[in-house]
């Protein structure tokens, strides 16, 4: 136990101590946070205020136009004489130039926007919101309705709500796929970066020769228990540190740079007022609901279930890395062959996850939520809708099973591959070597 | 100190050990000797109680091997051997004297022992990937040895080495032996042994062939020949000259002729005496012929 310790902690060491995990590790959050603001800086700012002139002959629209929006301003003003509408936009300095024909028979006859250069979607979409709107307005104050009438009715949409017949408890579909898809990508990311870390650590030491040396002082077990622990606590560390940096960069940036403060509240504005199309079968983009939502989660399970199909995802897939880099001679190509019977659940378990977060009951769900190989992630895609306790327990049951299983085996082939030199293996010879040893 | 007893060690196609018994005293230099594949690495495997036998038994001390117990007694150096290529130099000392079970006050006591004593002390803080191959050898050697072990066991330890290197890692061979560590030094190369080992065992396909102290084994296989080398031409003697070389005589004897008798001649004839001396076989010629017309032995020759 001890000297799986000191294997443990060189393991650890070694790889925190390394540049390129504290490049990656302070990288990474400032990469996603600083992207993110990007995004927001050129969503707002990317196109200067745009100046919009409005030649308004009907009447109707100028005075009842948004001009609290950031990113357009407004001002009415007609052409003179036969100026082109070039010549004007140019000589009032406008961006855009909108102009709205008279009325015939209160429709109006056409509405024209002129830009240089052509006019983006985003302005038409823009404007055509705006202008459809106050003329719905319009229309229905002129069929008799009050304006408060019509204020109540624009600002009421439909409380749609959907239940879960077992306990009827509400739920939010796009919450809760959502967070399975968090969850489960999570783990696949884990297995496939922190894995294939562990091969590389086994062909390290076989190929440096090492392995002989280190296993004259220890058990080949211990060897490859110690590896798997030490990276996985680096995993682990990773992200407690990326959590962490991520919530500080969220709290200490603004007030660095205070103007960030504004872009800050800019992205939750866009976050929060993201179209209806965007977020599937949302009801209302109701932020306080959607937080309302998010905290109904059972987060204690949820937490506690992704802890321990997390380590045992890792430890599975660990262990059999670990016996597929003790396979491998010198040539990487051969690590890529023999790498892929064990790539390929982890993909499968992906796919199924994708199924999974439109039909979380579907029995190929249900399968791959069994299966230990896949239900690290699948399972993790179920979660949120609500499992029955019985396939709960029985999916960690047969993923411990599984573990122990296939540790065991993984130990087997480790313990005579990693002493083997210079010869190609197949997997023939390794199932021979699991029957004999 | 250390006993092998009827070890076995059959692999799916081949018998890499079979029936070996072994006795190695305390202090000893015990020679392994044989070809490449004769089963000498799976044998020392197994004394290393990195692989278990099939059957037999390794007595240390006349107690059966125990991991637990017996792993701080036995320092390896295997043929293929290697370090962390970037792992400082006193770290890895560190790590492989640590899993060898001692603690940090000790180890840093033994890893300043031997590299003081081995001129290693600037390297401290170099990595392995910046060593020459020979400075990395010694450095194995040195981790190989740092916690003591009563039984070192090196498998080709001179390989890779410059000769001066070679030199010291050979006077700390010796040293550690006087100071009763049983060391076995497996290695294909015959002359190394001749002038290392006292006691020897020639292993070909997995059997022992020859085994004995070297002297024996050379008396054994001798075929009374003498060099003489004299000023005059050799006349009026009764013997088989086998070569002649300028000034130089071999000699073989008849199983009761005296070597006395020649060199009595000699006198009377007054002949001039530069050289005389029996020619013993070398190792190397002993297993040539021990192992000769056998499968492995063609790869031996080379």
């Amino acid at each position: 136990m001890n000297k799986i310790f000191i294997i443990l902690q060189r393991e650890y060491l070694t790889r925190v101590k390394k540049k390129s995990f504290l490049i990656l590790t302070f990288l990474v959050p400032i990469l996603i946070f600083g992207a993110s603001l990007l995004m927001v800086y050129i969503a707002l700012q990317g196109e200067e205020k745009q100046k919009i002139v409005v030649n308004d002959e009907s009447g109707i629209f100028f005075h009842r136009l948004d001009k609290k929006s950031k990113t357009y301003t407004f001002f009415a003003e007609a052409p003179k004489g036969n100026e082109t509408n070039r010549d004007f936009a140019k000589r009032v300095e406008a961006d855009i130039y909108l102009h709205i024909l008279p009325f015939q028979n209160s429709r109006p006859d056409s509405i024209l926007i002129y830009k240089e250069g052509g006019v983006s979607l985003g302005t038409s979409l823009f404007l055509s919101t705006q202008l459809d709107n106050i003329y719905h307005v319009k229309q229905m104050e002129e069929a008799g309705i009050d304006k408060a009438k019509i204020d109540s009715i624009q600002n009421f949409s439909l409380p749609i709500k959907s239940y879960d017949l077992k306990d009827n408890k509400e739920t939010n579909s796009a919450i809760a796929s959502g967070i399975g898809y968090m969850m489960g990508i999570m783990i696949y990311l884990v297995i496939f970066i922190y894995g294939s870390g562990v091969m590389r650590g086994v062909m390290e030491e076989k190929t440096n020769r090492i392995a002989e040396v280190v296993i004259s002082s220890v058990k080949p077990f211990q060897l490859m228990m110690g590896k798997i622990l030490g990276i996985g606590l680096v995993g682990l560390t990773q992200f407690l540190l990326w959590g962490t940096l991520i919530i500080l960069l969220q709290f200490l940036l603004p007030l660095i740079i205070p103007s960030l403060g504004d872009l800050m509240q800019a992205r939750e504005n866009i976050v929060t007022a993201m179209p209806a199309s965007e977020m599937p079968n949302m009801g209302s983009s109701d932020s306080l609901a959607m937080i309302q939502s998010i905290m109904n989660q059972n987060w204690g399970l949820i937490i506690s279930c992704f802890i321990f199909y997390f380590l045992g995802g890792y430890f599975i897939y660990a262990s059999l890395f670990a016996a597929v880099g003790s396979l491998v001679n010198e040539d990487p190509q051969e690590a890529q062959q023999l790498t892929l019977p064990v790539s390929m659940p982890i993909i499968f378990g992906f796919i199924i996850l994708m199924t999974t977060l439109k039909e979380p009951n579907s029995s190929l769900s249900v399968f791959g939520s069994m299966f230990p190989l896949t239900s690290p992630i699948v399972m993790m895609g179920r979660i949120p809708y609500g499992v029955p306790v019985l396939q709960l327990i029985l999916s960690m049951g047969l993923l411990i099973i599984g573990f122990i299983l296939i540790t065991w085996m993984s130990g087997k082939i480790y313990r005579t591959g990693i002493l083997l030199y210079g010869k190609k293996t197949t997997w023939k010879e390794v199932l021979k070597w699991l029957r004999h040893s | 100190m250390l006993t092998l007893v009827h070890l076995k060690k059959y692999y799916a196609t081949q018998k890499a050990v079979d029936d070996i018994s072994l006795k190695i005293e305390k202090g000893k230099i015990f020679g392994l000797l044989g070809p490449n594949g004769a089963g000498k690495s799976s044998l020392l495997r197994m004394v290393t109680g990195i692989t278990l036998p099939d059957s037999g038994k390794i007595l240390y001390d006349g107690q059966e091997y125990n991991q637990d117990i017996h792993n701080q007694w036995i320092g390896y150096m295997p043929e293929e051997r290697g370090l962390y290529k970037k792992m400082k130099i006193g770290e890895q000392a560190m790590y492989l004297a640590r899993l060898k079970g001692l603690n940090k006050i000790e180890a840093m006591q033994k890893i300043n022992y031997w590299f003081k004593r081995l001129d290693m002390e600037s390297w401290w803080n170099k990595k392995v990937e910046d060593l020459s191959k020979g400075m990395s050898q010694k450095l194995q050697f040195v981790t190989t040895v740092l916690h003591n072990p009563k039984v070192l066991i090196l498998d080709e330890p001179f390989s890779g080495l410059d000769p001066v290197n070679s030199e010291i890692i050979k006077q700390e061979i010796f040293e550690l032996s006087k100071q009763g560590v049983s060391i076995i030094f497996s290695t294909h190369r015959m002359e190394q042994v001749e002038e290392i080992c006292e006691e020897i065992a020639l292993i070909n396909q997995g059997k022992i062939v020859l085994e004995g102290n070297v002297l024996e084994i050379k008396n054994r296989f001798k075929k009374n020949l003498y060099r003489l080398a004299i000023q005059e031409e050799l006349q009026g003697f009764e013997s088989n000259i086998v070569q002649k070389n300028m000034d130089e005589y071999i000699l073989q004897f008849a199983n009761d002729q005296e070597p006395n008798s020649l060199l009595q001649h000699c006198i009377n004839q007054h002949y001039h005496i530069k050289t005389f001396e029996e020619i013993l076989p070398s190792l190397n010629e002993i297993f040539i012929q021990q192992v000769e017309n056998t499968q492995a032995s063609r790869q031996f020759l080379n």
